[in-house]
């Protein structure tokens, strides 16, 4: 294949690529956009082996052969549930291929021809490639460990860490200068110590960021493991790399950005972490007034059937009873009834953006009754019974009300403006932003203590009577 | 500890302290219920009811007043009641304190310690004892049953085989509970709601209720800490007059629900308004009994005038709703006091020391002022706003503000980009070119993604990202002895599970979106 071929075959595959994003944007569309993208995967492979000067296509074929046995299990056995971990996990291989590439790319022979300034160049590309590799795959397997809840979710934070995340970014660049400056492989060591600490940067930056932030840190991830391939694209000079990475680092980041806006956070503060258990800021906070009272199953059968409205939203609570089935076939029975019954969903609901419509469509949720905040929220005040699902700061009425939490100004679903409230919970502790929630002691909010699962099954019995 | 509930023995009072319901509900706060016999006659509850729900049966009022702890009464007590009374004995009804000084003085000098119902600060806290809101419910929904029986038509528009029917209109002045009880019931019968109240703040309640907002054009509100209106201006008078005389000549069914605590009603609805109304139009007035807010009402009667307008001036209580929500008010207080067992009297209590107008032989009347919400004090300040021209030029200076720090950054984008070709070899400069023109297309296509989407794209995007796996196939060698040919070789398997996986759990995933 002669390089003209292979260059207007990556050129198709960029375009294969961007149209597979640009499918995403909307549900009809969105199957197609992942054809594009296998499509345009695969001419990217089939061009680059078929390239000049690729050796070892029995190993490729092995490696390859392999890889596809695992990512098939692994994608078809994981729980929607689960979905999260999975995506986070697969943005550490990415990371780690960057790193292997950089490394590779350094001991190649044939870079070590270079002179003056390309080879500076190449040396700049081949640290800040293994740099920003490093961080994505031992940030990726912390962002893992804290879905998976094998690492404490909790923000972990220590007086000075600003500081010493600076001293190590200094050491680094230090190191890169005296690094460029190295022929041949002399440079290895400089290489190691740096890849090691950024590894440990990677590990500090995710353990910094509270359990609530993840969807952003996930999407973050996302957006680096782009930039490490964009930087491997630059090592080789190979352009396809680059056009890629440079895709995907930048829509992940805007990505981040869209999510940071739902929150009402600054970008910044959630990347360097420690918000959400940031004291309150301004004033004190509110004392709580009321008190919480409680509902039985039954009672709460007894309302749905009365209702006329009924909103239900979801939280990461749903995902982890895994109560979408249950919650569907609830659903189905009132909506036979002649209820008007749809889902609010928050941006930020769950541990992924879209993670609840993604759940809600596992358990086959027409996803026309699936309404986002801003579409719902003006309905709540004609609104019977709003069920909240293991939700807990998306509902907080203190983001509205209260200048000294530390989510005031973040947009909530207003539940509270409904005529009854339903806030199905395991028990009265906090949400992930660790603020305490007024909604439990309005007047016309009740509790429905219980396992999410659990609760709507038997709430499902006593409709079925 | 015994609560007692005597007979009601005002006339035109039907209601009673306690239902079998609440009799149950008392027994499980751990007290021992005796009722006067036939007291719940009126809003037909029968003795037997009682009985069966475990309450005691008492032959005469003296006995309830003499060995209670607790009487729970509805109307404020007669002066031969209060005789009857032992001394700290404590009562629940309502009293009206400002109004009724002479009585608050013999409870004081017969030690009793009275609790007036209708005193209970109106804060969230207290709202499931507020006995005023849960009887203005029952006005408010009650006026209009009573009103459209009155008034001879239809409330709601109907196109029939016989013609057409004009849906009534229906104006509510005063939108606290009551008004707004009567909005929710006029407008779920069809008819056109609009209503009127000094305060700004219940606009939005009344939307929500389902009338149009009526006000007039002068910048004056009538909120005030107390959760009640205040008394309005001369000017705000007359335009409201204007605007009455005006819905007068429309309206077919008006209610009237303004009251001023401790004050004779304000007079919202003249004479030359009734004239003004078309014959067959009715006028309900939940004020009667303070002097009603209709010049013409007269309390307790139920007449028509000269014009054919039927005046309401008295309505049905639904005395066995009235009870059984009056009753679980009380409940809820005795709740709040704690029950039996902990029974105290706590006058550092924010609602038993304002609703608590006699205690130890003191008169605790009037109470401090307890402010009902933080925004309603604010409500007589007036908000500037701009005027179009400042409007215009602000617009104008943040525009020019936008323009100049958008050619800063040019500059400096463009400077550094001049740095880079000064130095960069060519190819590197071909390379940057296509990322950077790369990053701008990613940042423009995401923009636009439908929110349910976000993680089947981010799935999509870390497929794409192993796009990395290009360079571990540039790297493989023949050699597996060579470090490098390793490296790309785990490089490659660990990329290549990124694009299967990542592929196939997305497509899994969209698989399960369906309308």
């Amino acid at each position: 294949m002669t390089i003209g071929i292979q260059t207007a075959a990556y050129l198709f595959a960029s375009i294969l690529f961007i149209l597979s994003l640009g499918g995403l944007s909307s549900q009809e569309s969105a199957k197609r956009g992942v054809f594009y993208g296998i499509i345009g995967m695969a001419i990217a492979i089939l061009a680059t082996v078929l390239g000049e000067g690729v050796s070892g296509q029995v190993y490729i074929i092995a490696a390859i052969a392999i890889a596809s046995v695992i990512g098939l299990m692994l994608a078809r056995k994981v729980e929607m549930t689960a979905m999260p971990q999975l995506v986070a996990i697969l943005h550490s291989f990415v990371g780690l291929a960057a790193v292997l590439v950089g490394f590779g790319s350094y001991l190649d022979p044939k870079t070590h021809t270079l002179e003056g300034a390309e080879h500076i160049i190449h040396l700049t590309e081949v640290y800040i490639g293994i740099f920003i590799g490093a961080i994505t795959f031992t940030g990726s397997i912390i962002a893992w460990g804290k879905l998976e809840g094998k690492v404490r979710s909790k923000a972990l934070l220590y007086p000075g860490r600003h500081a010493v995340n600076i001293v190590l970014i200094i050491i680094c660049v230090v190191l890169g200068v005296l690094f460029a400056q190295q022929h041949g492989t002399s440079g290895l060591p400089h290489l190691l110590i740096m890849t090691a600490i950024a590894s440990f940067i990677g590990v500090m930056l995710v353990m910094a960021i509270g359990g609530g932030d993840m969807p952003v840190v996930v999407s973050m991830l996302n957006s680096y493991s782009g930039w490490a391939a964009s930087a491997a694209g630059f090592m080789l000079g190979n352009d396809l790399l680059i056009v890629t990475g440079a895709l995907v680092g930048s829509s992940g980041a805007i990505l981040s950005i869209h999510m940071c806006k739902a929150m009402n956070r600054s970008f910044f503060s959630v990347i360097l972490g420690g918000f959400g258990n940031a004291p309150a800021a301004k004033g004190e906070a509110k004392a709580m007034e009321g008190e919480v009272t409680a509902l039985n199953h039954e009672e709460v059968a007894v309302l749905l059937k009365e209702a006329k409205s009924v909103v239900i939203v979801p939280g990461y609570g749903m995902a982890v009873a895994k109560a979408q089935y249950p919650i569907y076939e609830m659903v189905q029975v009132l909506r036979k009834e002649g209820k008007n019954v749809r889902f609010a969903i928050h941006p930020v609901a769950g541990r992924l953006p879209g993670h609840m419509n993604v759940l809600l469509a596992e358990a086959s949720v027409p996803y026309d009754i699936v309404l986002e905040m801003d579409e719902i929220n003006d309905d709540m005040p004609d609104t019977d019974v709003v069920m909240v699902i293991g939700a807990n700061d998306v509902v907080n009425p203190s983001a509205q009300d209260d200048p000294a939490s530390s989510i005031y100004g973040m947009p909530v679903i207003e539940v509270w403006k409904a005529e009854k409230v339903i806030i199905m919970k395991r028990s009265m502790s906090a949400g992930y932003s660790g603020e305490d929630n007024p909604l439990f002691y309005k007047q016309n909010s009740e509790m429905l203590y219980g396992d999410a699962k659990d609760s709507v099954i038997k709430i499902l019995d006593y409709l079925r009577g | 500890m015994k609560v007692g509930i005597p007979a009601e023995i005002f006339p035109n009072e039907l209601r009673v302290a306690a239902t079998p319901k609440t009799v149950k509900r008392l027994q499980k706060q751990g007290f021992d219920v005796y009722i006067q016999h036939n007291a719940g006659i009126k809003a037909n509850f029968s003795d037997k009811e009682f009985e069966e729900a475990g309450a005691k049966i008492v032959g005469t009022a003296e006995d309830i007043y003499g060995k209670s702890d607790i009487v729970l009464k509805v109307k404020e007590p007669a002066m031969n009641e209060v005789d009857m009374m032992r001394e700290g004995l404590v009562t629940l009804s309502y009293l009206w304190p400002a109004q009724n000084p002479a009585l608050l003085q013999k409870l004081a000098e017969k030690k009793v310690n009275a609790i007036a119902m209708d005193a209970i600060p109106r804060i969230s806290r207290a709202q499931k004892m507020d006995v005023l809101s849960s009887m203005a419910n029952i006005a408010g929904y009650r006026s209009i049953i009573e009103g459209s029986f009155h008034f001879g038509r239809f409330l709601n528009g109907q196109i029939t085989a016989a013609g057409k029917v004009e849906p009534a209109k229906v104006l509510v002045i005063g939108a606290g509970v009551a008004g707004l009880a009567a909005i929710g019931a006029a407008h779920s019968l069809g008819a056109i709601v609009r209503a009127f109240d000094t305060r700004k703040e219940v606009a939005e309640q009344i939307q929500s209720m389902g009338a149009q907002f009526l006000t007039v054009e002068i910048e004056e509100d009538g909120a005030t800490s107390s959760g009640y209106s205040k008394e309005m201006s001369k000017e705000f008078i007359e335009a409201e007059m204007k605007l009455f005389l005006e819905q007068a000549k429309e309206v077919d069914i008006v209610v009237t629900t303004a009251q001023i605590p401790g004050k004779p009603a304000p007079k919202l609805w003249m004479d030359y308004h009734v004239a003004a109304m078309k014959p067959g139009s009715v006028i309900i007035d939940l004020a009667a009994s303070t002097g009603g807010n209709c010049a013409l009402t007269k309390d307790g009667e139920v007449y028509t005038t000269d014009n054919g307008v039927t005046m309401v001036g008295k309505l049905n209580q639904l005395p066995q709703q009235a009870s059984q929500l009056y009753g679980n008010n009380l409940c809820h207080l005795l709740d709040d006091m704690g029950k039996a067992e902990k029974w105290k009297i706590d006058m550092e209590d924010a609602v038993v020391s304002r609703a608590m107008v006699t205690h130890n032989g003191k008169i605790n009347w009037p109470p401090a002022p307890l402010p009902v919400s933080p925004t309603a004090g604010g409500g007589a300040k007036k908000v500037v706003a701009p005027t179009a021209e400042e409007i215009k030029l602000s617009d104008a200076e943040k525009s020019k503000k936008a323009t100049t720090s958008m050619f800063i950054r040019l500059a400096i984008v463009g400077a550094l980009l001049l740095l880079v070709g000064r130095y960069a070899p060519a190819a590197f400069i071909q390379h940057f070119t296509v990322f950077i023109l790369a990053v701008f297309v990613g940042w423009q296509l995401i923009t636009n993604v439908a929110h349910s989407l976000h993680t089947p794209l981010m799935a999509v995007t870390n497929a794409i990202s192993g796009i990395i796996v290009v360079g571990g196939l540039l790297q493989t060698t023949n050699d597996l002895s060579n470090p490098m040919t390793i490296l790309a070789f785990i490089a490659i398997l660990v990329a290549s599970i990124n694009i299967v996986g990542g592929f196939m759990v997305t497509y899994r995933m969209l698989n399960m979106f369906k309308k």
